[in-house]
């Protein structure tokens, strides 16, 4: 290898490095929220690039389709959480939260799908047409089971993935897509090499996002609500404030993240329906260098995974996913040195 | 006891007609039938594998395709490639997947919960991702031409003879497990779900059966594994993906995670649903391998959301009401006895003890001695630091500074379960118990460190022995506390205050030196509180030393020796409980100095106490 190649790999490996940060910015906020590993961030992130794709060619996305019927099963499940709470009085306010607020973007993408249009709004609204996926499949299927065990909340979110890339494949079909640069043009470097300005668009929009993550936690109430949530779900209702809601907020957020990847990640990888699951679970890898609950550390993680996995590609491209996922082994064994042994909260998954 | 006798009977009817019924099979059914309920016996060996690690353990692994998998591949490249027996793959492709299991528990199992299952999602992908990549192995298609199985000069390339060979592997299987779970080393794994801290207690080591559990699931798995590869006699690397090791946990989780039926019953139910779904769906979709997965997805989200207990749990719903046959009370000789120290002895002495929690010095420089055939109380007003003490000595907590010596030993820094295992016997404040499991397991789990019976003994029944011994250990301290008649009760029917007792019983069937008693008489009744009283007494005659954090006066002013105050983290005062009651700075700690206001607030605990008691 020689040193032309050493840093086109690794400016590939920056570029990666970015979408897995924001994937794993994601992962953590939802986590750290509501103790889910949301397995599914990586479909729904693939939804939105296919999204684009459909935009771009034309025809209208199938996520308008999926996101409907998930807005349907979450209308039926909150419908019924209230009539059997006995305030079958408030099922009008949910159809509008739950069933006209996620078709709100769906219209959006109706009207503009298949018209000319600036390719910044198509990239918008493909984004926005993502974002109740997080929290519909989360009333659905998490929020009932929402104080159960880490494990039980672990299976079915990645029971979740299997779901969600099953619809994908239904609504979708097998087929991939690749979309058009969000920016064209190349930046040349000192030295003779190019950057093109989508790698340098990932970046940014990674350290920008970052940045953001970081102000909303540290200064405002509502990113303390969100982390007082995390710590302790009795304790932040008894201060006020609703897990339910705040979980919802988390995975919006997320979502919103999940669509960003899927649009930045869509000119420089062939998606599928099925892609995302690969970006998420390195992402994970991300986040587990982080713990699952430092943000800064899975910053740290994701450029090393994003690191690792361009060089990796390089050497061996059908072994590259094993080599980043053999990264975990020295993390967890430095986890495992490092760790307290403290008292470990009690698992119970009887019935 | 006719009636108990009769029950059991009638239940070696039903296994004997079950294990007749399946002998008959091969000869009843279509060859499809069997392939069916071969496919389902391989599935049953895995989710008892499941059932073990999740159920009993609580932990998980997605990734038990990926162990099937590998044993697969082994015995598939022994036997194809060199042309070796397939006895010989078996041991191969088991060593591969004990050896696999063992080095990831080892790196994940100390972590949280959530790290071995996230890392078995990894592996689960990487594994088939290897086999799918290697030329030795074929790659994408695979090694064929798997040689049958052979029992001398018998081949069993038929499905209809590997179908007894599945089963009895199965049969094997199931009853190495029950009988694991069903002694020492197996109630230390039905406690694992109630913490660290609680097995430490009892001398048990909770990392060391975490992966004891999931290297037996790894190997069941292996097994299947094996199995599979000689029954189809072709792998490739698509049957060992993620998505089969979710199959498989959902077949544990169909049947029922909590028992080892339960991974029977759910391989039937989800081989019999997928091939229904297999023949109805390609009429209607193009996409039935997907829609098949869909309904298996919507139903696993269905069954933890609304029927965590599965088809098991059901069938326990049913049967409630029916109450366990007791087994037969065989009379053994006792366990041998740890010799006490004579009296007065110094048994525990602490010197100059310090903990910090960040900027609160929650024990400050605290020292006092406990000698043997003493009753020591340790007593101070809330937030005086008495839980802290109590976990420094027990080795829950580290020190800071400070010593801690017992027997002459030092034990400043030795973990807890080492501790416990010198003869510091304990009960928690806040109740450890099992409530799924009966007082009597949960007294005997207490006699762990004084017994030796391995996973592989008790799996053979090699340790029947000494399982009598413990249960008549258990028996004696169960009948102390006058709890003998409800020996197979579950414990947690149990009111709070008696589990507190039963604590208690657990921590003397350690035969400890010293006990350490946490709040004991908290939420008991003027009579239990009594007889609680008297026991200690009891015990403190038979020369055991006791220590006892207690906020109710009354019980231990009359019950104990000597009294430890302690307040705001510090040593206040000690002595004689006349001569404590009488000492103005406890008076002042408890009930405020009179010239200070501030100190008023500190009134309310003994108030509260009062009335607590």
């Amino acid at each position: 290898m020689t040193w032309d190649i050493a840093l086109i790999l690794g400016i590939d490996g920056l570029a990666n490095g970015a979408l897995y940060l924001l994937s794993g910015l994601g992962l953590v906020l939802i986590f750290s929220v509501t103790r889910v590993v949301f397995v599914p961030f990586g479909d729904i992130a693939a939804f939105a690039a296919l999204s684009l794709a459909a935009f771009e060619t034309g025809r209208r996305p199938a996520t308008i389709g999926l996101v409907l019927t998930l807005a349907l099963l979450a209308m039926l499940t909150e419908a019924a959480s209230l009539i059997r709470r006995g305030r079958p009085r408030d099922i009008p306010a949910s159809v509008l939260a739950w069933g006209i607020l996620p078709a709100l973007p769906c219209l959006a993408a109706w009207a503009i799908a298949g018209r000319e249009v600036p390719a910044a709004l198509q990239v918008a609204v493909a984004v926005a047409l993502v974002v109740p996926i997080g929290p519909l499949v989360a009333r659905v299927a998490l929020q009932p089971i929402a104080d159960a065990s880490v494990l039980v909340l672990l299976i079915v979110a990645l029971v979740l993935h299997f779901l969600l890339s099953g619809l994908g494949l239904l609504f979708f079909g097998p087929e991939g897509s690749r979309t058009q640069a969000l920016v064209g043009g190349v930046v040349t470097l000192p030295g003779g090499f190019t950057v093109s300005g989508q790698v340098i668009l990932m970046v940014g929009a990674a350290l920008v996002l970052a940045g953001l993550f970081y102000l909303v936690f540290e200064h405002t109430v509502t990113g303390k609500a969100l982390r007082a949530t995390a710590v302790n779900r009795v304790g932040a209702r008894l201060v006020g404030i609703r897990p339910a809601r705040t979980a919802v907020l988390a995975y919006s957020a997320a979502s919103l993240l999940a669509g960003l990847v899927g649009v930045l990640v869509a000119p420089v990888m062939t998606m599928y329906y099925d892609s995302g699951f690969l970006i998420g679970l390195k992402a994970f890898v991300a986040a587990i260098i982080g713990g699952l609950v430092s943000y800064p550390l899975t910053a740290l993680g994701a450029l090393a995974v994003g690191a690792a996995e361009s060089f990796s590609s390089f050497w061996s491209g059908a072994l590259k996913d094993v080599i980043v996922f053999s990264l975990l082994i020295p993390v967890l064994m430095l986890r495992s040195f490092l760790s307290a042994h403290g008292e470990e909260d009690a698992e119970e998954i009887d019935q | 006891m006719t009636r108990s006798a009769a029950r059991r009977s009638r239940r070696w009817m039903l296994w004997v007609l079950a294990v007749l019924a399946m002998a008959c099979a091969p000869a009843v059914f279509a060859a499809f039938t069997v392939s069916l309920l071969n496919d389902i016996g391989m599935g049953s060996l895995v989710a008892v594998g499941l059932v073990l690690l999740t159920g009993i353990g609580g932990a998980t692994s997605f990734g038990q395709a990926a162990f099937v998998g590998i044993a697969a591949y082994a015995t598939a490249w022994l036997t194809s490639v060199y042309g070796l027996s397939p006895w010989l793959g078996l041991l191969f492709g088991l060593a591969l997947t004990g050896a696999a299991a063992l080095a990831i528990g080892l790196l994940t199992l100390r972590l949280g919960g959530h790290f071995l299952p996230l890392s078995t999602i990894a592996w689960g992908l990487c594994t088939p991702l290897l086999f799918g990549n290697m030329d030795a192995l074929g790659r994408f298609t695979g090694l064929s031409e798997i040689p049958p199985l052979t029992i001398g000069a018998w081949a069993l390339a038929d499905p209809r003879s590997m179908f007894y060979v599945i089963w009895i592997a199965v049969g094997a299987s199931w009853l190495f497990s029950a009988n694991v779970l069903d002694s020492r080393p197996g109630r230390a794994m039905r406690g694992l779900r109630g913490g660290s801290v609680l097995l430490a207690s009892v001398g048990a080591d909770a990392f060391r059966f975490r992966l004891i559990l999931f290297v037996m699931a790894a190997l069941l798995a292996g097994l299947a594994g094996w199995l599979y590869a000689h029954t189809y006699r072709f792998v490739s690397p698509s049957p060992f993906n993620v998505e089969a090791g979710i199959q498989y946990l959902l077949m544990a989780v169909v049947g029922g995670i909590g028992q080892l039926g339960g991974a029977v019953a759910g391989a039937a139910v989800v081989w019999l649903l997928r091939d229904a779904l297999q023949d109805a769906l390609p009429l209607v979709t193009q996409y039935s391998a997907q829609i098949e997965n869909l309904v298996f997805a919507a139903l696993f989200v269905a069954l933890l959301q609304q029927a965590r207990g599965g088809v098991m749990g059901f069938a326990a719903r049913w049967r409630r009401g029916q109450a366990v046959p007791a087994a037969a009370e065989a009379p053994a000789e006792p366990l041998p006895r740890r010799p006490l120290p004579t009296a007065g002895q110094p048994v525990l002495s602490v010197e100059g003890a310090a903990k910090r929690f960040g900027g609160l010095l929650a024990v400050n420089n605290v020292s006092f001695d406990v000698r043997a055939g003493e009753l020591v109380g340790l007593i101070g007003p809330n937030g005086a630091g008495k839980s802290t003490m109590f976990n420094l000595l027990t080795g829950t907590l580290r020190l800071d500074a400070g010593r801690v010596r017992f027997l002459g030993r030092d034990i400043t820094g030795m973990p807890q379960r080492r501790i416990a295992r010198l003869g510091v016997a304990r009960t928690f404040q806040h109740v450890k118990l099992r409530p799924q499991m009966s007082l009597l397991d949960n007294v005997a789990l207490g006699a762990h460190a004084r017994t030796t019976a391995g996973v592989i003994a008790a799996g053979l029944r090699l340790d029947r022995r000494e399982e009598r011994q413990i249960m008549a250990e258990a028996r004696t301290q169960l009948a102390r506390i006058g709890l003998a008649d409800r020996a197979h009760e579950l414990a947690g029917s149990l009111p709070l205050g008696t589990q507190r007792v039963l604590e208690v019983a657990r921590a003397l069937a350690a035969d400890p030196v010293l006990l350490v008693l946490d709040e004991p008489a908290a939420g008991l009744r003027r009579k239990e509180k009594d007889a609680l009283a008297a026991l200690l007494r009891q015990l403190r005659g038979d020369g055991l030393t006791i220590l006892i954090v207690e906020h109710d006066m009354d019980f231990v002013m009359k019950l104990v020796d000597r009294l430890v105050v302690m307040s705001f983290g510090s040593k206040l005062a000690e002595g004689p409980p006349a001569a404590v009651r009488a000492d103005a700075r406890v008076q002042a700690a408890y009930l405020g100095e009179v010239i200070d206001g501030a100190a008023a607030r500190d009134a309310a605990p003994l108030a509260a106490e009062g009335g607590r008691a």
